[in-house]
């Protein structure tokens, strides 16, 4: 588990007191938007979140709902035409949205890591594992060659890769698309981040391969003390993986709070749908649950609740902004009509 | 590797027998040599013995299978004109032509491709805005207009470089080049950029829409995720990708300036083979004419060939010889 260069910044405990340690990251009001000639998408809008050290944060909502981009905000990847116009996000208390891009270049892969969706897509293809792990390696710390060679077998090695020596020397069209994301996470995992922003890294991977990796991932996190914000749409994932949760709906964040308080007793409409939705808990047979109608565009949002046109709950009071509440304590949600009368 | 090559080569020589047989009719289809040649008042006689002495009397067959016969034994054919071997009048002028056509590619690479880049980065700022507004001046103005206003600004008007000519050359390996003394730069300079607009508009076209695609791909976001730095992204990660198209492009545009300098090397009075090819035409020189074209046969092979082979350095997912193996 121990990597050999001793020179990585002080890997955290592996014993983390659950509510007592200052979160790893903290978002206030964040605001993305995309400045498009069909004019401004708000593609993040007011989301505030917190990732506790150690733990697991579950970013859930369906595409479009502003996920990936709140992902790409985290680690300063916002290309034009967008833009982070409000909003801290404060990593050990620093806020990122303020640091300059070569601030920026240097917590990123160092302090703060990404894991992308595909990956078939987030390896180059014309260069070698090798070369892009130990790229990675000297972007952020003056070792030689064979040192950071060293620290990218170990890597291949802690992902569970079989014989890292020649694995390092094959081309990425040489692995199968488990063993992709195996790469990508070792060299998300070569400076020992604080967080790790995982973007729906095994939609895209068989179901057992899924497993494989979820079962790596926390595991990592546990050991290292790393915490780790999981973006998805898939609730059986967030469910046995994450301790908090996050639910967001056309780029706001409705409902929030630990993922067993969520889970068992959604008060927002949309949580409640998203978590009917997900077919093992229908009933054989039957039609499957959904949620009728679609994401509205974020290019024009109808006013007041976004949900509004596909809430069985909607009346005239939705037709204004539902304001944060927090009807149970560590409650967050923003909804005129939550689902406070009994368990879901 | 090896069996790829093999099969290369038995490509090839279908290829060039192929092209010695159309070369052949085709020079054989645009007119009488005897014509020209002969002076107009020469008598039957004199007629008769020249015919036989050009070999012209023979049926077109009979003349084929002769040249087929010499041209293994790498006798391409003696000048009608200059009675001297084709293919050593046409190599004296090779390293001329060799020369302008390697400087204008490199001018096209080291100017078009950061050209390029710069303007695939930044597709909205001013400077990629008159970079691209450049290109289509590049590839619509005809060359040898440039080449005069070339001449006319650079050796008239400011008489900083000369116009016409070689220049001093300096030898090595038993050829003489421009390239080796300062005159002879001075020299090159001025018909190598006239050589290379076109080329440069299309390094900086291909090197720009590679950029604009390249620069959307995830592998390329992961790299900037993974903290590298931005030239480094850029230099590597994007360049690398996209070298593929460029490379096969400059390679051909090697080949077809090699092969057809003939504009810029009459503008410039270059002594290159596109000039020796001009004045063979004029005067149905057919064994130069024909020597000519085999000569570039083969080097538009060779070329595809080091093109074919870069690519499997460039892209490691291209492995020659399993695809037809």
């Amino acid at each position: 588990m121990s990597l050999a260069a001793p020179a990585s910044a002080a890997a955290a405990p592996a014993a983390v007191p659950a509510t007592a340690a200052p979160p790893t990251l903290e978002v206030r009001g964040l605001r993305t938007h995309f400045f498009t000639r069909a004019g401004v998408v708000k593609a993040v809008d007011d989301v505030s979140f917190t990732v506790r050290k150690g733990k697991i944060m579950g970013l859930v909502g369906e595409s479009g709902s502003g996920k990936t981009v709140t992902g790409f905000s985290v680690i300063g990847l916002v290309d034009p035409p967008g833009r982070i116009v409000d909003g801290e996000i404060l990593f050990h208390g620093q806020n990122l949205a303020r640091l300059s891009e070569e601030e920026m270049r240097k917590l990123r892969g160092n302090r703060i890591a990404m894991i992308f969706q595909d990956p078939m897509m987030t390896l180059n293809p014309v260069l070698r594992v090798d070369t892009q792990m130990i790229e990675t390696v000297l972007a952020h710390e003056k070792v030689d060659k064979e040192t950071a060679r060293q620290r990218a077998r170990d890597a291949l090695g802690q992902v569970g890769i079989p014989s890292p020596d020649e694995r390092l020397k094959s081309y990425p069209h040489q692995f199968s698309g488990g063993m992709r994301q195996r790469v990508a996470i070792a060299i998300a995992l070569l400076h020992k981040p604080e967080l790790i922003i995982a973007d729906e890294p095994t939609t895209a991977l068989d179901v057992t391969i899924q497993g494989q990796i979820l079962f790596e991932v926390q595991k990592l996190c546990r050991d290292s003390g790393t915490s780790l914000m999981w973006i998805t749409h898939d609730l059986s994932v967030v469910a046995g993986l994450a301790d908090d949760i996050c639910v967001m709906y056309a780029g706001r964040v409705v409902e929030k709070g630990t993922v067993d308080e969520v889970l068992d007793r959604p008060l927002h409409p949309y949580t409640r749908g998203l978590i009917g939705s997900v077919p093992s808990r229908n009933v054989r047979g039957k039609p499957l649950v959904q949620i009728p109608g679609m994401t509205p565009s974020l290019l024009n949002l109808p006013r007041g609740c976004a949900f509004r046109s596909r809430c069985p709950r909607a009346d005239d009071a939705c037709m204004s902004e539902p304001a944060i509440t927090e009807p149970l304590p560590g409650r967050e949600i923003r909804c005129v009509h939550p689902h406070l009368e009994g368990a879901a | 590797m090896t069996v790829y090559l093999i099969r290369r080569l038995m490509q090839s020589v279908l290829v060039v027998w192929v092209m010695s047989l159309i070369v052949f009719l085709g020079v054989f289809a645009i007119g009488d040599p005897v014509e020209i040649l002969i002076a107009p008042d020469a008598d039957q006689i004199e007629r008769e013995r020249a015919i036989i002495a050009l070999g012209l009397d023979k049926p077109l067959w009979e003349q084929y299978f002769i040249f087929v016969q010499n041209a293994l034994r790498g006798d391409l054919g003696r000048s009608f004109v200059f009675n001297e071997p084709a293919l050593r009048l046409i190599l004296q002028r090779m390293p001329a032509t060799l020369e302008l056509a390697i400087t204008a590619t490199l001018f096209a690479v080291v100017i078009g491709i950061p050209l390029g880049l710069l303007a695939g980065l930044k597709p909205n700022a001013w400077y990629s805005r008159t970079i691209m507004a450049g290109s289509i001046l590049g590839f619509s103005l005809p060359s040898f207009w440039v080449g005069l206003m070339l001449i006319m600004v650079f050796a008239v008007q400011l008489g900083w470089l000369p116009s016409t000519g070689r220049g001093e050359t300096a030898m090595l390996g038993g050829i003489q080049w421009s390239f080796l003394t300062v005159n002879g730069l001075r020299h090159l300079v001025m018909p190598a950029l006239n050589l290379s607009f076109f080329k440069v508009s299309l390094a900086i076209r291909l090197t720009r829409s590679g950029v604009r695609e390249t620069i959307l791909q995830d592998y390329v976001k992961f790299a900037r995720a993974k903290g590298l730095s931005p030239t480094r992204v850029i230099g590597v990660h994007v360049l690398k990708n996209i070298m593929i198209p460029v490379v096969t492009v400059m390679g051909l545009e090697l080949g077809s300036t090699i092969a057809f300098a003939v504009v810029t090397e009459s503008v410039f009075a270059w002594p290159g083979m596109g000039k020796l090819i001009i004045d063979s035409i004029y005067v149905l020189d057919r064994p130069v004419i024909v020597a000519y074209l085999m000569i570039i046969v083969f080097m538009f092979i060779i070329i595809n060939l080091v093109v074919d082979l870069t690519y499997s350095f460039l892209d490691p997912r291209v492995r020659l010889g399993e695809s037809k193996a």
